[in-house]
């Protein structure tokens, strides 16, 4: 069948609040996010935008090891938020600042005047936009304790907003009984977007030595198996919220980036999908999004933006 | 990296024997059917006390780490009886690989683990190999015996002179390559000391492969934690060529702490 005029005519670029995308995909926090040369690494091969590890006031050493586990649908880490702090952070931010592609600055604080310090931080540094971690579950005292309060979303998400210029994205956590209840939230302090989700809390236990396996037992699922409960997130916030939304969970392919957008995102990040692909599977999900816009007539992204949502 | 097959999470193994290698080091044996080649590395998960990264020292039906005892983890490690269950995550990583016909394996202290197999690997397929060992002090060495059987020439240093060569292993390699020439040099030690062999490499125009440490975390390339200028020592290395480690500004400089921070060697 001879290419139609049409079919060239897609495009791929996405745009956000603060946010030129030349495609939908962008790497997810704490994947190859500790080092700027890591970073430099993901955007040239291809992703639409980078998220940082998520940055502290401190240096944090996170949790002993293991830190990482495997299971049948998807990987468990419990990391616990180790990043250089702030200061140091500086050195590996600004190498990729002001490359081709947007740096968003992804921080995490115990509450509202920590995450002011930071985001004020992040913004000198130069990032596009600001990524608050209000969801990391098994980082005590930070992360998910805040992200489940609402009354805590609304209080950090007005400081931050208040402090800083560039857009504020919030990233959300699943464990909690009403996802959309906490979007509602960010929208009335005036947040600029939701990125959903973070992790799942989970656990793995090995039977010969009747013991969890991560040093700090608890920690967060990621990758194929999160993708459905991502994919619900997602579809809940957009029927609630007029917020852009950045889906992340389980996308290992074009196919699973397209779900996510006809649920409601405007754009998609990839965590686990470096482990189970490479770092290849960012221009790999990019031709698979081209190869199904093409197959069905849709010419930009925007077109696809929520149309599964009913009602 | 494309995914592997099996899943990455700790296979139980039990400990068969344990072998004192010298004051500090023991070589622990368990049973374990991966293949691994020489250089690649295991995590070995020590139940409530940490996962640290161990090179494969012994490859055949009997597996080995040989530990050496600097801290928390390697004093459990080495405190484990026979019977005692530890898990094994792996093999992970890059592995030696002996091309040429004629090699110089250059060994500081606990760098040996990793070479020891790659020596007798290359031995039995006929190689030559010349070895140059450097320890603090002659109650550091190990492996003496085995390593007698699979190297032409084996060249011990000390940087206290208690036993061959006085002075630190670079310069005895200095020296062995103002008379020889090899093919290639296989090194794994302190990172100062493969810095100079791989000076003296490149000086010498001679095919470099060198084994690094980083702190490792997951294992597996996502967590960033063993990164070094965008490589990850984890799925990168641990063993590098020459060209690679000349074009790494941190190498022989700098290492990231468990924070990630960038600190001096
Ligand atoms: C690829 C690779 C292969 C190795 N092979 C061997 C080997 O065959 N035999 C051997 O004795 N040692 C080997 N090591 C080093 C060994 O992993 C460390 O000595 C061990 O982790 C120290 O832990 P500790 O709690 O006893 O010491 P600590 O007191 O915690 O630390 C001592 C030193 O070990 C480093 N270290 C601690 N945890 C880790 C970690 N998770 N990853 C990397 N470094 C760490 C610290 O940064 C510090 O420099 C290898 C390391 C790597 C990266
Ligand atoms: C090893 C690892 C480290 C992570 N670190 C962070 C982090 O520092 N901050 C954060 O907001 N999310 C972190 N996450 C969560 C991811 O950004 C992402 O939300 C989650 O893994 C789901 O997406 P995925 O299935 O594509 O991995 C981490 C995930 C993994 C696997």
């Amino acid at each position: 069948m001879p290419i139609s005029d049409c079919d060239k005519m897609v495009d791929i670029a996405t745009t956000l609040p603060g946010l030129k995308l030349k495609n939908p995909t962008i790497l997810a926090a704490g994947i190859l996010g500790e080092t700027g040369a890591s970073l430099e690494n993901v955007a040239k091969a291809g992703a639409g935008a980078v998220v940082t590890k998520s940055i502290g006031i401190e240096p944090r050493e996170g949790h002993g090891n293991p830190t990482f586990v495997e299971t049948e649908h998807g990987i468990i880490n419990a990391m616990g938020l180790p990043n250089p702090g702030i200061d140091n952070y500086k050195d590996e931010v600004e190498s990729i600042i002001g490359t081709n592609i947007p740096v968003i600055g992804s921080i995490f604080g115990a509450d509202a005047q920590e995450f002011e310090i930071l985001a004020v931080e992040m913004e000198k540094f130069g990032v596009s936009a600001l990524e608050l971690n209000l969801s990391c579950p098994h980082a005590k005292g930070y992360g998910a304790i805040l992200g489940h309060d609402k009354e805590k979303v609304l209080e950090i998400t007005k400081v931050v907003k208040g402090a800083v210029k560039v857009p504020v994205y919030v990233k959300l956590s699943p464990n909690v009984s009403n996802i959309a209840e906490i979007a509602c939230a960010v929208e009335d302090a005036e947040g600029d977007g939701i990125v959903a989700i973070n992790t799942i809390s989970a656990m793995a236990i090995d039977i010969d030595m009747a013991l969890p396996i991560l040093s700090n037992a608890i920690g967060g699922l990621s990758g194929p198996g999160i993708k459905p409960i991502g994919l619900r997130c997602i579809y809940e916030i957009k029927a609630e919220t007029e917020l852009p939304v950045i889906g992340v969970g389980g996308i290992l392919s074009g196919n699973d980036a397209i779900e996510y957008i006809m649920a409601g995102a405007s754009a998609v990040q990839i965590g686990s999908g470096v482990y189970y692909k490479g770092i290849g599977i960012f221009s790999k999900v990019c031709q698979q999004i081209q190869e199904f816009m093409d197959a069905h007539s849709y010419k930009t992204i925007k077109e696809m933006v929520g149309i599964a949502q009913k009602g | 990296m494309p995914k592997k097959d099996n899943l990455e999470l700790p296979r139980i193994v039990k400990i068969l024997d344990i072998v004192e290698e010298n004051p500090d080091v023991k070589t622990i044996f368990f049973e374990d059917d991966f293949e691994a080649y020489p250089g690649q590395f295991v995590m070995v998960w020590i139940p409530s006390v940490d996962e640290v990264p161990m090179s494969v020292s012994y490859l055949g039906e009997k597996k080995g780490i040989t530990v050496k005892n600097v801290g928390k983890a390697t004093s459990s490690l080495c405190k484990l009886k026979p019977g005692d269950k530890i898990g094994i995550r792996g093999p992970h990583g890059t592995f030696f690989e002996a091309t040429g016909d004629s090699l110089l394996v250059v060994a500081g202290g606990i760098g040996i683990a990793p070479l020891a197999p790659l020596m007798e690997n290359a031995h039995n397929i006929g190689k030559q190999i010349t070895l140059a060992f450097g320890a603090k002090s002659k109650s550091e060495l190990l492996f003496i015996n085995r390593l007698k059987g699979c190297s032409r020439e084996l060249n011990i240093s000390t940087d206290d002179g208690s036993l061959g060569f006085h002075g630190f292993v670079s310069d005895l390699v200095e020296d062995i390559l103002k008379k020889q020439s090899f093919d290639e040099i296989l090194c794994c030690g302190p990172e100062i000391m493969i810095k100079k062999i791989a000076d003296l490499a490149k000086l010498n125009g001679i095919p470099l492969q060198a084994s690094l440490e980083r702190y490792m975390k997951c294992g597996v390339g996502i967590c960033d934690s063993c990164a070094i200028d965008g490589f990850h020592v984890c799925i990168d290395g641990p063993v590098f060529s020459g060209k690679i480690l000349s074009e790494l500004a941190d190498f022989g400089r700098f290492r990231r702490d468990a924070c990630g921070r960038r600190v001096e060697l």
